[in-house]
């Protein structure tokens, strides 16, 4: 009803409008001047700007993710230098531990011989020194025997005895 | 007669011009090219004028459509095809912002005339045909003979496939157009039955929420129209290019 009614309301002489060939020439001409200038803005401006702004973008992305790996790459590296002198160190205190302890050990027992080489020497020393002193000692014994022998028999018997006769009767006497 | 569903697709001279007996005037259907012209490539200007590493929302939505039309390119006409992007980014946006442009009440829909998507439609088809012929030279026309026919079928399937190449500018021009031409007739009809029971009193008006819903309906599926429009005439342009640089691989 509606469309019935616009067609009649149409002014006179009024093909369908979008059939309407009168303004055919002006819509083409419109269409290829500003079809035209939009195309070589986009073609010339745009598009190489967008392109620019993504490209670049993709570039920075995998240049900082190639960065990323590179500084990975070396904190690993980092890393395991600092496993690997760790793991030296310690075997390195090990052995300083052990080698002190042996040196420790070492030392002790040098002293240890040492100062039971000198207790050894005074022992024998000393030994030494008690046998002088005995033998001087049982030296003077036979000489203090004879005397006093000499001094019984003079008091006992009156007489008096050769030194020889004395010494045979004492060593008589001692054994 | 503003209430009549045709009106909306006459064209009014603003500035008369005529070479010799031809009829050059600037009219509105010229004044909505410019104007999506201009608001299109002013915005593009500035949203990527900064160019910037993190993009604002504007930009984004400028790399955005340049994503996606690059995509549809690219899957259509592999990556040799995109040397076309300017061509096929520039239909893309220029058919789909005077689309949406005519989507504002009392603007003028520059697509509802046959004459401009025949135009754009015939672009296409020429473009095709000199670069597949350029590139293939007469390996294009290969194009009409596909490959594993046997040979009793073959000039029939060969006709028919002439035929059908020859009818593509009809049907690419005429979906865009009719599709546009419709749901514009569609809207101000529904939107006229609003006003015309409204006007026989109050049963009228209570009558009147129907059109007055299914404008609302319609308003939306327009808007889903004429951004599918444009996606399909950028996508089949994207498939008849493929074609062009192609045509010998069959």
């Amino acid at each position: 009803m509606i469309i019935s009614q616009a067609y009649a309301a149409e002014p006179s002489g009024g093909a369908f409008p979008p059939f309407d060939p009168t303004y055919f020439a002006s819509q083409i001409l419109w269409l290829v001047i500003t079809f035209g200038a939009f195309y070589w803005l986009m073609s010339r401006v745009i598009i190489p700007r967008l392109a620019g702004i993504l490209e670049s973008r993709h570039d920075r992305i995998s240049r900082d993710l190639d960065e990323a790996q590179r500084l990975k790459t070396e904190a690993d590296a980092a890393h395991a230098a600092y496993e690997h002198e760790l793991a030296e160190a310690k075997r390195n205190a090990h052995s300083i531990a052990s080698e002190a302890t042996d040196k420790a050990k070492q030392e002790a027992a040098d002293a240890r011989e040492k100062v039971e080489a000198e207790l050894a020497e005074k022992l024998s020393e000393a030994e030494a020194r008690i046998a002088k002193i005995k033998e001087t000692a049982m030296g003077e014994v036979g000489a203090i025997a004879g005397d006093t022998t000499e001094e019984i028999v003079k008091q006992l018997i009156g007489g008096k005895l050769t030194k020889s006769e004395i010494t045979k009767a004492i060593s008589g006497a001692g054994n | 007669m503003a209430n009549d569903p045709i009106s909306q697709f006459n064209i009014k001279e603003l500035i008369p011009l005529e070479i010799g007996a031809t009829n050059i005037s600037f009219t509105n259907s010229s004044l909505f090219m410019v104007a999506t012209v201009v608001v299109t490539s002013a915005f593009f200007m500035w949203a990527t004028s900064r160019r910037g590493m993190i993009p604002t929302r504007a930009q984004s939505f400028a790399e955005t459509t340049y994503e996606f039309v690059a995509n549809m390119l690219r899957d259509a006409a592999g990556s040799d095809g995109m040397r076309f992007f300017p061509l096929v980014f520039s239909l893309f946006l220029f058919i789909l912002v005077i689309n949406m442009f005519g989507m504002f009440p009392y603007f003028f829909t520059v697509t509802s005339h046959i004459i401009i998507t025949v135009a754009l439609a015939l672009l296409v088809f020429f473009t095709v045909i000199a670069y597949g012929l350029y590139k293939n030279g007469l390996g294009f026309f290969k194009l009409f003979v596909p490959s594993g026919v046997p040979g009793f079928v073959l000039p029939l399937v060969v006709l028919i496939e002439i035929i059908s190449f020859f009818s593509r500018p009809i049907s690419h021009s005429v979906r865009l157009f009719a599709n546009m031409l419709a749901g514009h007739i569609t809207l101000k009809v529904f939107a006229g039955f609003i006003v015309s029971m409204g006007s026989i009193g109050a049963v009228g008006v209570v009558g009147a929420i129907l059109p007055f819903l299914m404008t609302i309906g319609l308003t939306a599926l327009e808007f889903l129209v004429a951004f599918l429009q444009a996606y399909v005439f950028t996508l089949l342009t994207c498939m008849y290019l493929n074609d062009a640089l192609h045509a010998g691989d069959h």
